[in-house]
């Protein structure tokens, strides 16, 4: 007995010395990463003979891999993660990181050793040439990973920190950088987990959910009420649970989104490549009640998201909504550059709401959506596009409409941006940020006039010699951080005057409109009945009289 | 002629009265809570209590739409040009002058020519304007792909909210009228006892007693 309540009190110690740290953290303190959930493979690779050896270098694992796994290589060559390069056949545009501007720190191009420390091969540091013509390997370590201590670091275009680092080297999440032990990843190997997807794309934009407000550090280790899938305590899934890969290529794009599946989780036994909600969940969700069947009823206008997800950037870690890159380049006093941390986010970290080097940001946690017609295609304004400087410049454009049947309404992040552009040309301007090498850097020389004329000289676009900045905005679907259903957005959050919805055009939304042209009509007729028998009464009064009851 | 009370509405019809009476205010309190106008009850529980009532209401009027037709009670309704312009005139001007009400009960005719003709308007044109608008506003998921369905959906919908607050207008005047020609007392109690004052003719009377005696005391 006395034995049982120890063991009991034990493991109550256990568990709350256990604190959710960052993945940094525990990659700091190289500890191993978490098995994977449900993962039961048939092969160990730390009995493999080829892998029980010293590596010197990243591509010498990617050798040994593919060694046996003959194909992925190739597959991964042909993958959106490592060419950064989409075609949308809808558009006919040509997007990825490769080649789109965005609102955040604008172009990869120009940027490389920096902007491809996340990218998935190793060595990639020129855009001008695609990642095969520089012969990059892929790296299948950043992805497979599950010794928990490979890393990248942040300026060395793909390449992790190995012994002996320089000091002051960081990783790609702004941890300070260990010597990573190659052997002992590539002994571990197994299917990616939440810290391989999200040492790149929760820290999107320069850091821990700067970009898409859905994505954080947060969904490392998260709450049931922050990720429902995710959270240990709910679905304890991993992202490629729902972006199941296919010969190392995922579904879930958000340049070419399948906004709307009418489809469901398809015959038994039938694979269906897509992330969407509806490929496990079904097109008929809620249970089989009368209030189910009205929540199903909005499939054919709403998205799944859009009330499961009733505000993003939710678990402590803020996102950022505005970005003003003209206020960039101002320094001190004593000539250094300024850093100013006045925004504290949940879990009570710093965030910079003004550095030298990006301009002025605002932050913001546990956002409300925007929400507008999405048919799943999103329209860059591409670098060799003309744009009206004196309206807000719509970065990505989203397309949707009410009637196309193809829409549903999403929710999304929208950043108000203020960024560069060619004042003569009119034509979004690429900028060259980072090189603590060269005298065009904004984040070494603080000169826009050079940094833009660089960035467009890196890029190989006709550049007028004039800038300015321009508004701009930029859309991010939200689609993670699902909350468990009693937290889902409540109905009368959007069916009421001035609810969530009060843009949105094209529907018929009972509560939103009480006094539409048949609302007054209406009430006119009751108002004007109640005054006709209050005169009547009136006049009864007024006389004395009550009909025969006198 | 001699005056009597007897029963004129039956079991069914009060049952038929009340429970419509408690549905319509039900729906016309979730109604206007669904239309925005009514904070005192969410819009989710609204929404669920109004389709709940509203389908309630629906077989109570298949029931009593069978009553009348069975029962041949839809005669009550035939409407009648004679006395019309008479109760018209006593509610307009003569029951400001201390005049009677024109219209006296008789058992095989309970309402007045100008009740009868309202009731008529209401059950031929009110209800089922405002139950085939609800239930083509309820069942849209199943005819959404018709072409400009979110227009029909509009117009349905709005003509939904018109006929509501016609009903909720004839509501208060069903309400008002009971304090004329009598008290709102003896107005009401027939509909709770089934029985009120009614004109008989000896003849009538005597068929009665001896016929329906439970009908007459």
């Amino acid at each position: 007995m006395r034995l049982r309540v120890l063991t009991a009190l034990a493991c109550v110690m256990v568990v709350l010395s256990a604190p959710h740290q960052a993945y940094a953290q525990a990659q700091a303190q190289s500890s191993d990463a978490p098995a994977i959930p449900g993962s039961d493979s048939s092969a160990d690779h730390s009995k493999f003979k080829i892998l029980q050896r010293e590596f010197t270098s990243g591509p010498e694992v990617t050798e040994a891999c593919v060694s046996c796994h003959t194909e992925a290589d190739d597959q991964v060559m042909h993958s959106i993660h490592f060419n950064w390069e989409f075609e949308n056949t809808t558009t006919g545009q040509l997007l990825g990181k490769r080649h789109v501007i965005n609102a955040f720190c604008g172009n990869v191009v120009g940027n490389e050793p920096r902007c491809t420390s996340c990218h998935a091969g190793y060595g990639w540091d020129d855009m001008a040439q695609s990642p095969q013509q520089e012969s990059v390997t892929p790296d299948c370590l950043v992805c497979h990973d599950r010794s928990g201590q490979y890393t990248k670091t942040s300026t060395g275009a793909g390449l992790p920190p190995l012994a002996p680092v320089k000091p002051g080297t960081k990783t790609i999440t702004g941890a300070e950088a260990w010597p990573v032990d190659l052997a002992k990843a590539a002994q571990s190997v197994g299917p990616p987990g939440r810290e391989n997807c999200g040492q790149c794309h929760f820290y999107g934009g320069g850091g821990d959910n700067v970009k898409h407000g859905d994505l954080s550090s947060v969904l490392f280790d998260p709450s049931r009420d922050v990720d429902v899938h995710m959270s240990s305590e709910g679905g304890n899934m991993v992202c490629s649970d729902c972006h199941v890969s296919k010969q190392h290529k995922w579904p879930g794009s958000r340049y070419d989104v399948m906004a709307t599946d009418t489809q469901g989780p398809g015959m038994p036994h039938e694979r269906r490549d897509v992330a969407t909600c509806q490929s496990c969940h079904g097109t008929a969700p809620h249970p089989a009640s009368l209030k189910g069947v009205k929540l199903n009823d909005h499939t054919d206008k709403l998205a799944c998201q859009t009330c499961h997800i009733p505000e993003f950037a939710r678990g402590g870690v803020a996102t950022k909504m505005e970005w003003d890159w003209s206020t960039a380049g101002k320094l001190g006093d004593d000539g250094k550059p300024l850093a100013l941390e006045n925004y504290t986010q949940g879990d009570g970290k710093p965030r910079h709401t003004y550095l030298s080097i990006k301009g002025d940001f605002v932050w913001e946690e546990n956002v409300q959506p925007l929400y507008a017609w999405f048919n799943g295609q999103v329209e860059y304004t591409t670098g060799d596009q003309t744009i009206d400087p004196s309206q807000i410049v719509e970065v990505n454009k989203i397309s949707g409409s009410p009637e196309d049947g193809d829409s549903r309404i999403w929710p999304f992040k929208r950043l108000e941006g203020r960024q560069a552009y060619d004042s003569k040309l009119n034509h979004l301007a690429y900028s060259h940020v980072w090189g603590p090498d060269t005298d065009t850097a904004l984040w070494s020389n603080y000169d826009w006039g050079k940094a833009i004329a660089a960035g467009m000289k890196a890029a190989g676009v006709e550049y007028s010699g004039e800038y300015g900045f321009v508004d701009t905005h930029m859309y991010w679907p939200i689609t993670h951080m699902v909350a468990p259903a009693k937290d889902a957005v409540d109905c009368a959050e959007c069916h009421a005057p001035d609810g969530r919805m009060a843009k949105i055009d094209g529907v018929y939304m009972p509560g939103r409109t009480p006094f539409s042209t048949a609302g007054i009509l209406g009430i006119a007729l009751v108002v004007a009945t109640a005054l006709a028998l209050l005169i009547h009464a009136l006049g009864r009064l007024f006389t004395r009289k009550n009909g025969d009851a006198s | 002629m001699t005056e009597r009370f007897v029963k004129i509405y039956p079991r069914f019809e009060r049952f038929w009265h009340w429970t419509q009476m408690a549905l319509i205010f039900g729906l016309l309190f979730t109604g206007l809570a669904v239309n925005g106008l009514n904070p005192l009850i969410p819009f989710g529980p609204a929404v669920m209590l109004h389709i709940i009532a509203a389908l309630a209401l629906i077989v109570l009027w298949i029931f009593a739409i069978f009553w009348h037709i069975t029962t041949g009670s839809w005669v009550h309704y035939v409407p009648t040009t004679q006395g019309l312009v008479k109760v018209a005139r006593f509610y307009a001007w003569g029951i400001f002058k201390g005049e009677h009400h024109p219209y006296r009960k008789a058992y095989w005719r309970k309402h007045n020519p100008l009740q009868a003709l309202t009731y008529l308007a209401l059950k031929l044109m009110l209800f089922p304007a405002i139950w085939v608008t609800g239930v083509i506003y309820l069942t849209y998921n199943y005819w959404s792909g018709v072409p400009n369905a979110t227009l029909w959906l509009t117009i349905a919908a709005n003509l939904h909210l018109l006929s509501a607050y016609a009903i909720a207008a004839f509501v208060l005047a069903h309400v008002y009228l009971l304090s004329v020609g009598g008290s709102f007392r003896a107005h009401v109690r027939p509909m709770i006892t089934g029985f009120d004052k009614v004109d008989l003719t000896p003849e009538e009377e005597a068929y009665l007693e001896a016929d329906e005696a439970v009908r007459i005391r």
